[in-house]
């Protein structure tokens, strides 16, 4: 523990995939400024730190620490309350931490369904003894206790308070750089940081208004999935029915995967004021839906409605593939509605 | 099913027809269960899918959703919005394990004061035989702790 007076940085992983971390590494030549400015004390995918060397810090040690990964299990939590207590500005760092991203698609379904497709039913799995991991096993030795599976999945928030977010999956780099100089401003020169609770490293408007793709005032008839479509080059994607989830989504990004034909995917989370991504996306989509002329008779809406929302696979695994744990409903309720056990419909 | 449970109904009106069929119901006497509460909107075009998905999971164990009869819409052709999101959100709802039952439409015109009590009574029932949907439950069910959004803390850096 050396103190050289640079301001401390951290960095854990939680429920994540480790792209948050190489999105921090793709901030290229300037990581070099970023280990001028900061002494690490944490970073599990970077420096060889242990946790023990965490507890060991006194109290808001960590001046800025960005926690990336969802809440999954109890290790998750342990190491958000921890550095919640050892960080002075605690950072939700990219979708999983700030609204549960894809980890939290699995709140669709519950904790043993989602054991049984890892270890036992899944065509690559051969596990005849059907062995399954326990949170506490008996040795010789005696008890080990390896950390417990929780049902659903949480954002950081939900577990410790946050000071800011940062949203993306992962965040562009130069989102990233944006908000290290506010931090280091901060830090360095008192400079005012941005209000508690704030998103940083985003716009503040839907991922339309920075997408350069054509936009005309039309309606669609059919969704198309995106290996059925050769989607035309600087059209909205929308308008060729195509899902983009760019309406509903916050903007930051530059709208780089409209730009290569593939619609958003909503991973920038919902817009400043939103609280459902899914509940918006929806909305927008119901205004782009060519279905409703006067005339029709109330069966004949009904049927032609059902035709066209057939073509949305999976509506709602599409519109919160990003903010599940953050969304109104938080999770599927489980053996509701008819289904086999653990299954969610 | 414990026969002391009474299903609670958020009900949202529009301002044209609806809820004056609600109103006509009780001018013609007509009893309908007091389990729906009906909030009434301008138009259910102004009905926004997130205050459904607040209502159940806030606790409500179904949701009615009524307007004017397409084509008759006070707006023109809002309630064809109404009915393009509710189609979309049923099966967004399906998905999350909650019963169809629960979630419904209906267009009832000002003079249908009859047909909106039948519809209310018939869905008051459905929902009972299905039993409380208790979202908080569900949500809370794995016993981590599941703690709601925490206010933001001040921090000097």
């Amino acid at each position: 523990m050396s103190d050289n007076g640079k301001p401390k940085f951290g960095m854990y992983w939680a429920s994540s995939c480790g792209g948050c971390e190489i999105s921090v590494l793709n901030i290229g030549d300037k990581l070099l400024v970023v280990d001028e400015v900061f002494d690490v004390v944490f970073w599990p995918c970077a420096a060889d730190f242990k946790y023990d060397d965490v507890r060991g810090y006194p109290d808001g040690y960590i001046d800025l620490c960005l926690f990336n990964g969802a809440i999954r299990n109890s290790e998750n939590e342990e190491m958000a309350k921890l550095l919640r207590q050892k960080s002075k500005v605690l950072v939700a760092f990219g979708s999983c931490a700030y609204e549960g991203c894809i980890p939290a698609l699995s709140n669709f379904t519950s904790k043993e369904a989602t054991m049984e497709a890892v270890y036992l039913d899944n065509p690559s799995i051969d596990n005849p003894a059907k062995i399954l991991p326990q949170p506490i096993n008996k040795v010789p030795e005696g008890e080990l206790d390896i950390p417990h599976f929780y049902h659903t999945v949480k954002s950081l928030d939900q577990v410790v308070p946050v000071d800011y977010y940062i949203p993306g999956c992962p965040p562009e780099p130069h989102q990233i750089w944006a908000v290290l100089e506010v931090v280091v401003a901060g830090l360095l020169q008192g400079a005012e940081l941005p209000p508690a609770g704030s998103v940083v490293g985003a716009g503040q408007v839907a991922v339309c208004e920075e997408c350069p793709l054509s936009k005309h005032e039309k309606t669609i008839d059919r969704f198309y999935r995106p290996w059925e479509i050769d989607p035309e080059p600087d059209l909205c994607l929308l308008e060729q029915g195509i899902m983009c989830v760019g309406p509903a989504t916050r903007s930051g990004c530059g709208a780089l995967c409209p730009q290569v034909g593939m619609g958003c995917r909503g991973c920038y989370g919902p817009l400043e004021g939103v609280e459902d991504q899914g509940a918006r996306m929806l909305t927008a989509l119901a205004s782009v839906i060519g279905v409703g002329k006067t005339g029709d008779t109330e069966a004949q809406l009904e049927a032609k409605l059902d035709k066209i929302m057939d073509t949305i696979v999976d509506p709602a695994g599409t519109f919160y593939r990003f903010s599940m744990a953050h969304s109104i409903l938080k999770r599927a309720k489980v053996n509701g509605h008819g289904a086999k056990k653990g299954e969610a419909k | 099913m414990d026969k002391k449970f009474e299903p609670l109904i958020i009900g949202f009106t529009c301002n044209w027809c609806s809820y004056r069929a609600a109103d006509m119901a009780g001018i013609s006497r007509e009893k309908y269960p007091p389990n729906v509460r009906l909030i009434r909107l301008m138009c259910s075009g102004r009905l926004d899918p997130t205050f459904i998905l607040k209502a159940l999971a806030g606790g409500a164990d179904g949701v009615l959703v009524t307007g004017c009869h397409p084509g008759e819409c006070h707006y023109l052709e809002q309630n064809f919005k109404a009915a393009r999101r509710f189609s979309l959100l049923k099966r967004m709802l399906n998905q999350m394990g909650i019963e169809p039952e629960r979630v419904k439409l209906v267009w009832a015109s000002a003079a249908e004061g009859v047909r909106l009590a039948k519809e209310i009574t018939t869905m008051v029932e459905e929902v009972r035989a299905l039993g409380p949907l208790n979202w908080p439950g569900v949500v809370a069910e794995d016993g981590n702790g599941y703690v709601a959004h925490l206010a933001p803390e001040e921090v000097s850096a």
